[in-house]
């Protein structure tokens, strides 16, 4: 699941930053990508971005693994801007792509959810004025990140069923069970979360 | 140890009849429950924390009434399900046992110290950053039950805890289990789990039909099962 880029315990600088802090240039790099136009100054963020992994402690191999996940999308990317803009646009616009995920899985691996969470919290807080509730917030987010490896583990079920039963590669049949088991354990999450006190 | 009171309790589904006529009073330490699927033994479970509210009839612990009072009532009554895939609601270990106590405004630290409490007391304390869903089965279970305990209810209400566990897993939760001071109100189709239970509910098509001891019910509930 290291794809998924979930917290990976660790002691650097990067893992005792403050959560909103990292938020916070987070949300500024990804402001910043539209600055960016020459191979040379992706190429410049990509080494940050790499440097930022050797600080906290975090292999190549797990660099690697949280581009896996986008492969099929930069080499479309890649193929359609080298066709329709030249080799320097894809550079940049796949380069781009490859910095901000790997930018955004390196915050979710050096920072706990719930840090993440009380972030996001703190951030919506101002918004209660506005109906937004902060707490609900945090917690659909929280739940999210929860809920990834749930769904990957329910459609490895519904294949493995597809494959013992014999049936060949049909999307029709992963999908329906794939989307009722995961209602079904949407359903049991929300007895599980009534029967904590999340609606009290 | 606290009392559950069941008055009247009936609850339906639509047109289908779940459970009726349900009159009970549980005081004893260890209350056992059992029934075949559909007995509806489940939803008079859900109802001791008001995760359910009867269509008739009203079900309070100590007094409150789970329907007007159900913030106070599920502070007092954890609640424990079949599937711990489904009850564990953060990403780490650690950060589902802190989630309960979080949400009851504890400071930091205290939330640290309880966790840290729980943690040791669950043999889960090497785990405290691993990922819950990496754990097994059965460590899932032990981190869920743990997670309701660390809030420390006064009553545990446990639907099939051991359903999807094997032998080894199910005797721990059932270790557990056996050492809490707290009321425990256990839904089960694992019959030993209730040697040494104070009494036995044994519910049939919405209705109990017997209320004993485990040596009385479970015999007679094997019987009714054959």
């Amino acid at each position: 699941m290291t794809a998924l880029g979930l917290y990976r315990p660790g002691t650097s600088p990067l893992h005792r930053a403050p959560g909103g802090l990292k938020l916070a240039v987070l949300l500024l790099a990804g402001v910043g990508a539209v600055l960016l136009h020459r191979p040379w100054q992706v190429l410049v963020a990509l080494a940050a971005v790499v440097l930022g992994y050797a600080v906290a402690g975090l292999s190549p191999r797990v660099a690697l693994g949280q581009l896996r996940p986008l492969a099929w999308l930069g080499a479309v990317t890649a193929v359609f801007q080298l066709v329709v803009s030249g080799w320097e646009r894809a550079v940049v616009v796949v380069g781009v792509l490859a910095a901000l995920v790997l930018l955004a899985a390196l915050v979710t691996l050096t920072t706990r959810t719930t840090e993440l969470v009380d972030a996001v919290v703190a951030c919506c807080r101002p918004l209660r004025r506005l109906g937004v509730d902060a707490e609900r917030v945090g917690l659909v987010l929280a739940l999210g990140v929860r809920c990834v490896p749930v769904v990957v583990t329910l459609a490895g079920e519904v294949r493995d069923a597809q494959r013992a039963r014999g049936l060949a590669a049909s999307p029709r049949a992963f999908a329906v069970p794939l989307i009722v088991r995961s209602l079904r354990h949407a359903d049991a999450l929300g007895d599980a979360l009534a029967a904590r006190g999340v609606d009290d | 140890m606290p009392v559950i009171e069941a008055h009247g309790v009936g609850h339906r589904y639509v047109d289908r009849v779940v459970l009726a006529g349900v009159d009970v009073r549980l005081e004893e330490r260890r209350v056992g429950i059992v029934g075949a699927n559909g007995s509806g033994k489940s939803t008079f479970a859900r109802m001791l924390n008001g995760l359910v509210l009867p269509t008739e009839g009203r079900v309070s612990v100590d007094g409150l009434d789970t329907r007007r009072e159900g913030r106070a009532v599920r502070r007092r009554v954890g609640f424990c399900f079949t599937d711990p895939d489904a009850q564990i609601v953060m990403p780490t270990v650690a950060e589902d046992l802190a989630f309960g106590l979080r949400r009851r405004g504890l400071s930091r630290a205290e939330v640290r110290e309880r966790v840290h409490r729980a943690l040791a007391a669950h043999d889960l304390a090497g785990h405290a950053d691993h990922p819950a869903h990496l754990l097994s089965g059965g460590q899932k279970q032990l981190l869920a039950l743990a997670s309701v305990l660390v809030t420390e209810p006064d009553v545990l209400v446990m639907d099939e805890p051991t359903t999807l566990l094997d032998l080894r897993h199910a005797r721990r939760v059932s270790r557990v289990v056996e050492g809490l001071p707290q009321q425990v109100v256990l839904v089960t189709h694992h019959l030993d789990l209730l040697d040494g239970f104070d009494r036995v509910l044994v519910f049939d098509e919405g209705r109990i039909v017997l209320d004993d001891v485990p040596a009385v019910a479970v015999p007679y509930y094997r019987k009714l099962m054959a």
